[in-house]
């Protein structure tokens, strides 16, 4: 466990938490990345600006702490592209199949007791236990 | 103003995303997988924000309205399907293979790292697609979160 950072990450807990309950607080809307962003890009209606003024947080945030601290934005595993590309299309096509990702079913989701995210939660965190532990156990951290 | 306070959210997420260390797939994949020298650090992050959006929505849903927005919009599905689950499986698998997530990956993109890149054009590919098939077979207005009137979240949206 010599990686670990508690203090750290509670408070970058916090911050993800008070910044889901403003867009909740504000907006009236759930702060989950997938809904906002997938919606983005499926955009009908007009209802763009707001999504893109999100993700544009997103990454000016992220700028902010490549600049700061730029370690904590690296990386840092051992990926073929192959294995990449695949990872990013079981996300995306999960988490919109799904309705949420780690933010909208495992924060606000959790946080509302709402039963749909309860179990969705359950079986990300089940099958990425799942695929991290092949992968770093069978695979030996290479995929 | 309102626009300018969603990017304030979007920021504060960011910076809270990278400071809890979840834009480092090490510390992700240490998590998850548990048989190797764990980190549980992902613990206190899920811990610290979904305690805080517990207490304070709390309060924020007693209000009639939001401060800026019209109505609250929130998805009020409470039927577990196979699309919920199939979702959230391949979701998992994807995360525990890369190590990221929807928010961390959007919030690395300006590293402009090859690998970076390549998995959040993948991750857009595989949203677009599954959007544009979906909104097909079901004609639907959109798929995402927030945008949609109440009835319609009961009917498509779990979150």
């Amino acid at each position: 466990m010599e990686n670990f950072t508690p203090v750290a990450s509670l408070i970058g807990g916090v911050l993800i938490g008070l910044a889901a309950v403003g867009m909740l607080l504000f907006d009236g809307r759930i702060g989950g990345v997938s809904g906002i962003f997938g919606g983005f890009l499926n955009a009908k209606h007009g209802d763009t600006a707001w999504r893109a003024a999100f993700i544009g947080g997103l990454m000016a945030g992220g700028l902010v702490m490549l600049m700061l601290k730029p370690d904590t934005m690296t990386f840092g595993i051992d990926r073929s592209v192959l294995s990449v590309v695949v990872a990013g299309i079981l996300v995306g096509i999960g988490a919109r199949l799904g309705s949420g990702c780690t933010s909208g079913h495992g924060v606000c989701g959790i946080g509302r007791l709402a039963p749909r995210s309860l179990v969705a939660s359950a079986v990300f965190m089940s099958t990425g236990a799942a695929a991290a532990i092949v992968v770093g156990e069978v695979f030996g951290g290479k995929i | 103003m309102p626009i300018a306070l969603t990017f304030f959210w979007g920021f504060l997420f960011s910076i809270g995303v990278a400071v809890s260390g979840m834009t480092q797939p090490t510390k992700v994949v240490g998590f998850l997988n548990f048989l190797g020298d764990w980190d549980p650090s992902l613990v206190l992050v899920m811990g610290g924000a979904v305690t805080t959006y517990f207490i304070l929505s709390r309060f924020t849903l007693k209000r009639d309205k939001p401060i800026t927005g019209e109505k609250f919009q929130l998805p009020t599905r409470v039927d577990i399907d196979g699309r919920l689950i199939a979702g959230a499986a391949l979701f998992g698998i994807g995360w525990g293979m890369g190590g990221y997530c929807p928010g961390p990956a959007l919030a690395s993109l300006v590293t402009l790292d090859t690998n970076i890149m390549i998995f959040v054009l993948s991750m857009s590919m595989g949203m677009y697609v599954y959007g544009t098939l979906d909104s097909r077979f079901t004609s639907e207005p959109d798929g995402g979160a927030g945008a949609l009137e109440p009835p319609v979240i009961a009917i498509r949206q779990g979150i």
